[in-house]
């Protein structure tokens, strides 16, 4: 029996529409209950601070992807954000020629610790979440010796280019990567991350390097958040050697709301990103309820738990009718 | 003329199981090759090392005949031999067009891959081999096991390969699909390539291959371009086996153990039918026309959209697998598929073997193991399992023994009714036999059988009676003298030919 691209496309593509769903319902839940405590709409400022504050979590919603899409877990992702929030504090300078180096170094550390976890990965064929957990310290380590003590200094002109406070321009980067996502499916190598996630031996004797690929997507996924900690630094416009800790568990939640399967194969950055909203949106929501931040975590986790279980039924409805 | 493959004095070894000792094959230029034995016999293995899924201990192979050491199954695909492996190694939740083009994407602008032109491609690609049904957008997850095995096949077709090696091919697949791939088969013949096949149903052996080896234990037995079904089990299994079904015993005079009653679901429209106590009751039919779901059903696996089920006279609600083993319904479920459906491969054939009666075997919350040991012991010895130990791996074991070890689960459950479910796909004769006798016994016993088989021929011989489903619903009921392999064939496809 055939059907239409379009039915196709829904129906594999659930995952995503039921992260657009959870996003547009967190909104309009945001929205309520802004209206009920402040008397009035959500305006630019608070769209802006929303979209600023969740670009760190976006990037490494995206790197996490990369790693889950394989079949693994990267619990480095938050040391991977300390060490490079820490660098780019420190180091980024005033000039226009430093900022730009610096910021390009930085990415390139990222690369390289994400090109420990692939080696260790692929090539030292051990787990994944024992690799991460190990890197995890080491990476929170150099971190703190770059950066003791809380400070440093990031140029204003970087700040408004990553994260301008004074509108939410920061949405144009959001739909860059989602741009960008759409490619990197369609490349060979976002193809073999998608068929190890799917079957590694297979993958394996249909002609993917299995390890090359492996050692590739680490690699983009330390990038990402590299570039995590880059936007984290020109939101604070200053380092701290630990605010990027909570981002490992918090880039979890993200992808799991935005539809990525942590067995590896299926979903999409772009989910992820929503789950990145998604996420946030939870904590605001929490804020202006005026939830007693004591209890915020509890909630948070809470939530998380609803809206999984909500989604696996969904899902599995919504696979039932078209089956 | 160099042979298109030799393997020669190859050994191989799995965790002090010796599956290849020794062992040499060789196939020719543009030869069809069957290669016979029973389970663990050696062939799958033959082929995972000429294929370079695995490395042998010791050997050579040869392909063309230039000696090689394959290092995995790309080394193969280098020098035009590819693989059509046993479990499929198709990625399930990617589209047919992604499996079929994986790693040769059509690449248009900024090299990026050209998803239209993929499925154009994919399209043309089954097309081409005379393949319309399989949607090449569809995810592989969502087509049925014969399509996979179908897009499998395409796949290593379309790589037109010198030496193709095709490990049960037909196993899942019908008659209509067996003679689409018989066809591809000689075609392939005519342009010179080498076809190596393994199976397990002689009259497809004996139609298409030009030579036959036979294989036993893990060795070479022999290659012959002519030798009749009787000789070659003979030599496959180093006896004689002189009538594959054993006879079906009296029905005594009919008493209902289970009643059904309009049971429906997505694929089944409706079944009505009474199974007699010690009946052997046959479900024939294609794949796909409500087997499954009725089966599942039934046990509880599935849920039923409406209909009712009556044992022993009184309705019952089977909600899942756990209401269906209750005392009072004792339904048991022998399905097909043994490693994704029941058993638990790293654990022993004695926690298998007793996994479903644990309660029984405890006292005061602490299993009482001399007497698990016993339990597991007696059947082992009643089923004739063949395993090194009741404290081996079940993993370990053949698939034909696997299937014992779940048959035997069921018997301690002590069920009144039994559900197998194609139990015989892809084990070897005299394992078939085995089960047949195992079957035949319990009905004898008393207990009800409801059989559902993709081959006519078993149903034939050893049902009380058959129905057919087509398209959902039972198309016609035989009793004998009316069961054949043909009018259960001919009742299951009447009118289906043209969907």
């Amino acid at each position: 029996m055939r059907r239409s691209r379009w039915t196709h496309a829904l129906s594999q593509n659930a995952g995503l529409a039921l992260a657009f769903a959870m996003l547009l319902a967190s909104l309009i839940i945001y929205c309520v209950i802004y209206y009920a405590t402040q008397q009035r709409f959500p305006g630019g400022f608070e769209i802006t601070t929303t979209v600023n504050n969740t670009m760190p979590l976006a990037l490494a919603a995206i790197a996490q992807t990369m790693v889950v899409l394989t079949r693994g877990i990267d619990l480095s992702v938050g040391g991977v954000v300390d060490l490079t929030n820490a660098l780019a504090a420190v180091h980024l300078g005033t000039t226009l020629g430093s900022t730009v180096l610096w910021s390009v170094l930085i990415l390139l550390v990222g690369a390289a610790c994400g090109l420990v976890n692939g080696l260790l990965v692929a090539l030292g064929r051990l787990q994944p979440i024992l690799v991460t957990l190990a890197t995890l310290s080491i990476f929170q380590g150099i971190a703190i010796r770059v950066l003791p003590q809380p400070g440093g200094q990031v140029p204003q002109e970087y700040t408004n280019i990553l994260a301008n406070p004074m509108g939410p321009w920061s949405l144009i980067y959001i739909v860059l990567l989602a741009l960008f996502w759409a490619a990197f499916r369609r490349t060979r190598l976002g193809v073999g991350v998608y068929a190890i996630g799917n079957d590694e031996a297979a993958a394996q004797s249909n002609g993917i390097d299995v390890r090359r690929t492996k050692i590739l997507a680490y690699m983009l996924g330390g990038t990402f958040s590299a570039a995590a900690g880059l936007f984290l630094a020109a939101t604070s416009t200053a380092g701290d050697a630990t605010t990027g800790n909570g981002y490992t568990l918090t880039s979890i939640v993200a992808v799991v709301l935005g539809g990525v399967s942590l067995f590896g194969g299926r979903g999409s950055a772009s989910g992820a990103m929503m789950g990145a909203f998604v996420t946030t949106m939870i904590v605001n929501i929490l804020f202006f309820a005026h939830i007693d931040p004591l209890y915020q975590a509890f909630y948070e986790g809470l939530f998380l738990i609803i809206a999984v279980l909500l989604a696996g039924g969904i899902g599995r409805f919504m696979r039932r009718r078209a089956a | 003329m160099a042979p298109a493959v030799e393997g020669i004095g190859l050994s191989r070894s799995f965790g002090g199981v010796k599956a290849l000792a020794n062992a040499s094959f060789s196939a020719r230029i543009g030869e069809v090759h069957a290669l016979v034995g029973e389970n663990g016999a050696g062939k799958s293995t033959m082929i995972k090392v000429l294929g370079g899924r695995i490395a042998p201990d010791s050997g050579t192979v040869r392909i063309k005949g230039q000696e090689v050491r394959l290092s995995g199954p790309t080394d193969a695909h280098a020098l035009g031999a590819w693989t059509v492996f046993q479990e499929l190694t198709l990625l399930p939740w990617m589209t047919v067009a992604e499996n079929l083009l994986l790693a040769r994407e059509p690449r248009g602008a900024l090299g990026l891959i050209g998803r239209r032109r993929m499925a154009q491609d994919a399209e043309a690609m089954l097309a081409g081999l005379g393949i319309e049904h399989i949607d090449p957008l569809a995810l592989i997850e969502d087509i049925s096991l014969a399509e996979r095995q179908i897009v499998e096949i395409v796949r290593a077709i379309s790589h037109e390969p010198d030496i193709l090696f095709l490990d049960e091919p037909t196993s899942s697949l019908v008659e209509r699909e067996v003679a689409w791939l018989f066809g591809q088969i000689r075609r392939l013949r005519a342009r010179q390539t080498a076809v190596v096949f393994t199976s397990h149903r002689w009259n497809e052996i004996q139609s298409i291959a030009d030579r036959i080896t036979i294989f036993r234990g893990g060795e070479h037995v022999g290659t012959f371009t002519e030798i009749n079904e009787d000789e070659a089990v003979t030599l496959m299994t180093g006896q004689r086996v002189d009538t594959l079904y054993p006879p079906v015993p009296k029905l005594p005079s009919p008493a209902p153990a289970m009643r059904v009653e309009k049971l429906a679901g997505p694929r089944l429209q409706g079944a009505s039918f009474t199974l007699h106590k010690g009946e052997v009751l046959g479900i024939g039919g294609l794949a796909g026309h409500g087997h499954r779901e009725l089966f599942f059903m039934l046990f509880g696996a599935e849920r039923a959209a409406s209909g009712t089920v009556s044992v022993g006279g009184r309705e019952v609600r089977i909600r899942s697998p756990r209401d269906a083993v209750r005392r009072g319904v004792g339904l048991a479920l022998v399905p097909e598929d043994r490693k994704t459906e029941g058993l638990l491969l790293a654990m022993s054939v004695r926690d298998n073997l007793t996994l479903s009666v644990l309660r029984r075997l405890s006292a005061g919350g602490l299993l009482r193991q001399a007497a698990e040991r016993r339990m597991a012991q007696d059947m082992v010895a009643r089923l004739k399992v063949r395993t090194p130990g009741i404290a081996n791996p079940v993993g370990g074991l053949s698939g034909g023994n696997q299937q014992k070890v779940l048959v035997g689960r069921w018997l301690l459950a002590e069920p009144q009714i039994l559900l197998f479910y194609d139990v015989t796909r892809g084990v070897d004769i005299a394992t078939k036999h085995e089960i047949y006798e195992l079957m035949l016994r319990l009905a004898a016993e008393g207990r009800s059988i409801l059989f559902y088989s993709s081959d006519a021929e078993e149903l034939a011989h050893l049902c009380h009676r058959v129905l057919v489903l087509r398209e959902g619903r039972i198309a016609a009921e035989l009793t004998p003298p009316g069961i054949t392999a043909e009018q259960i064939v001919s009742a299951a496809v009447r009118d289906s030919l043209a969907a």
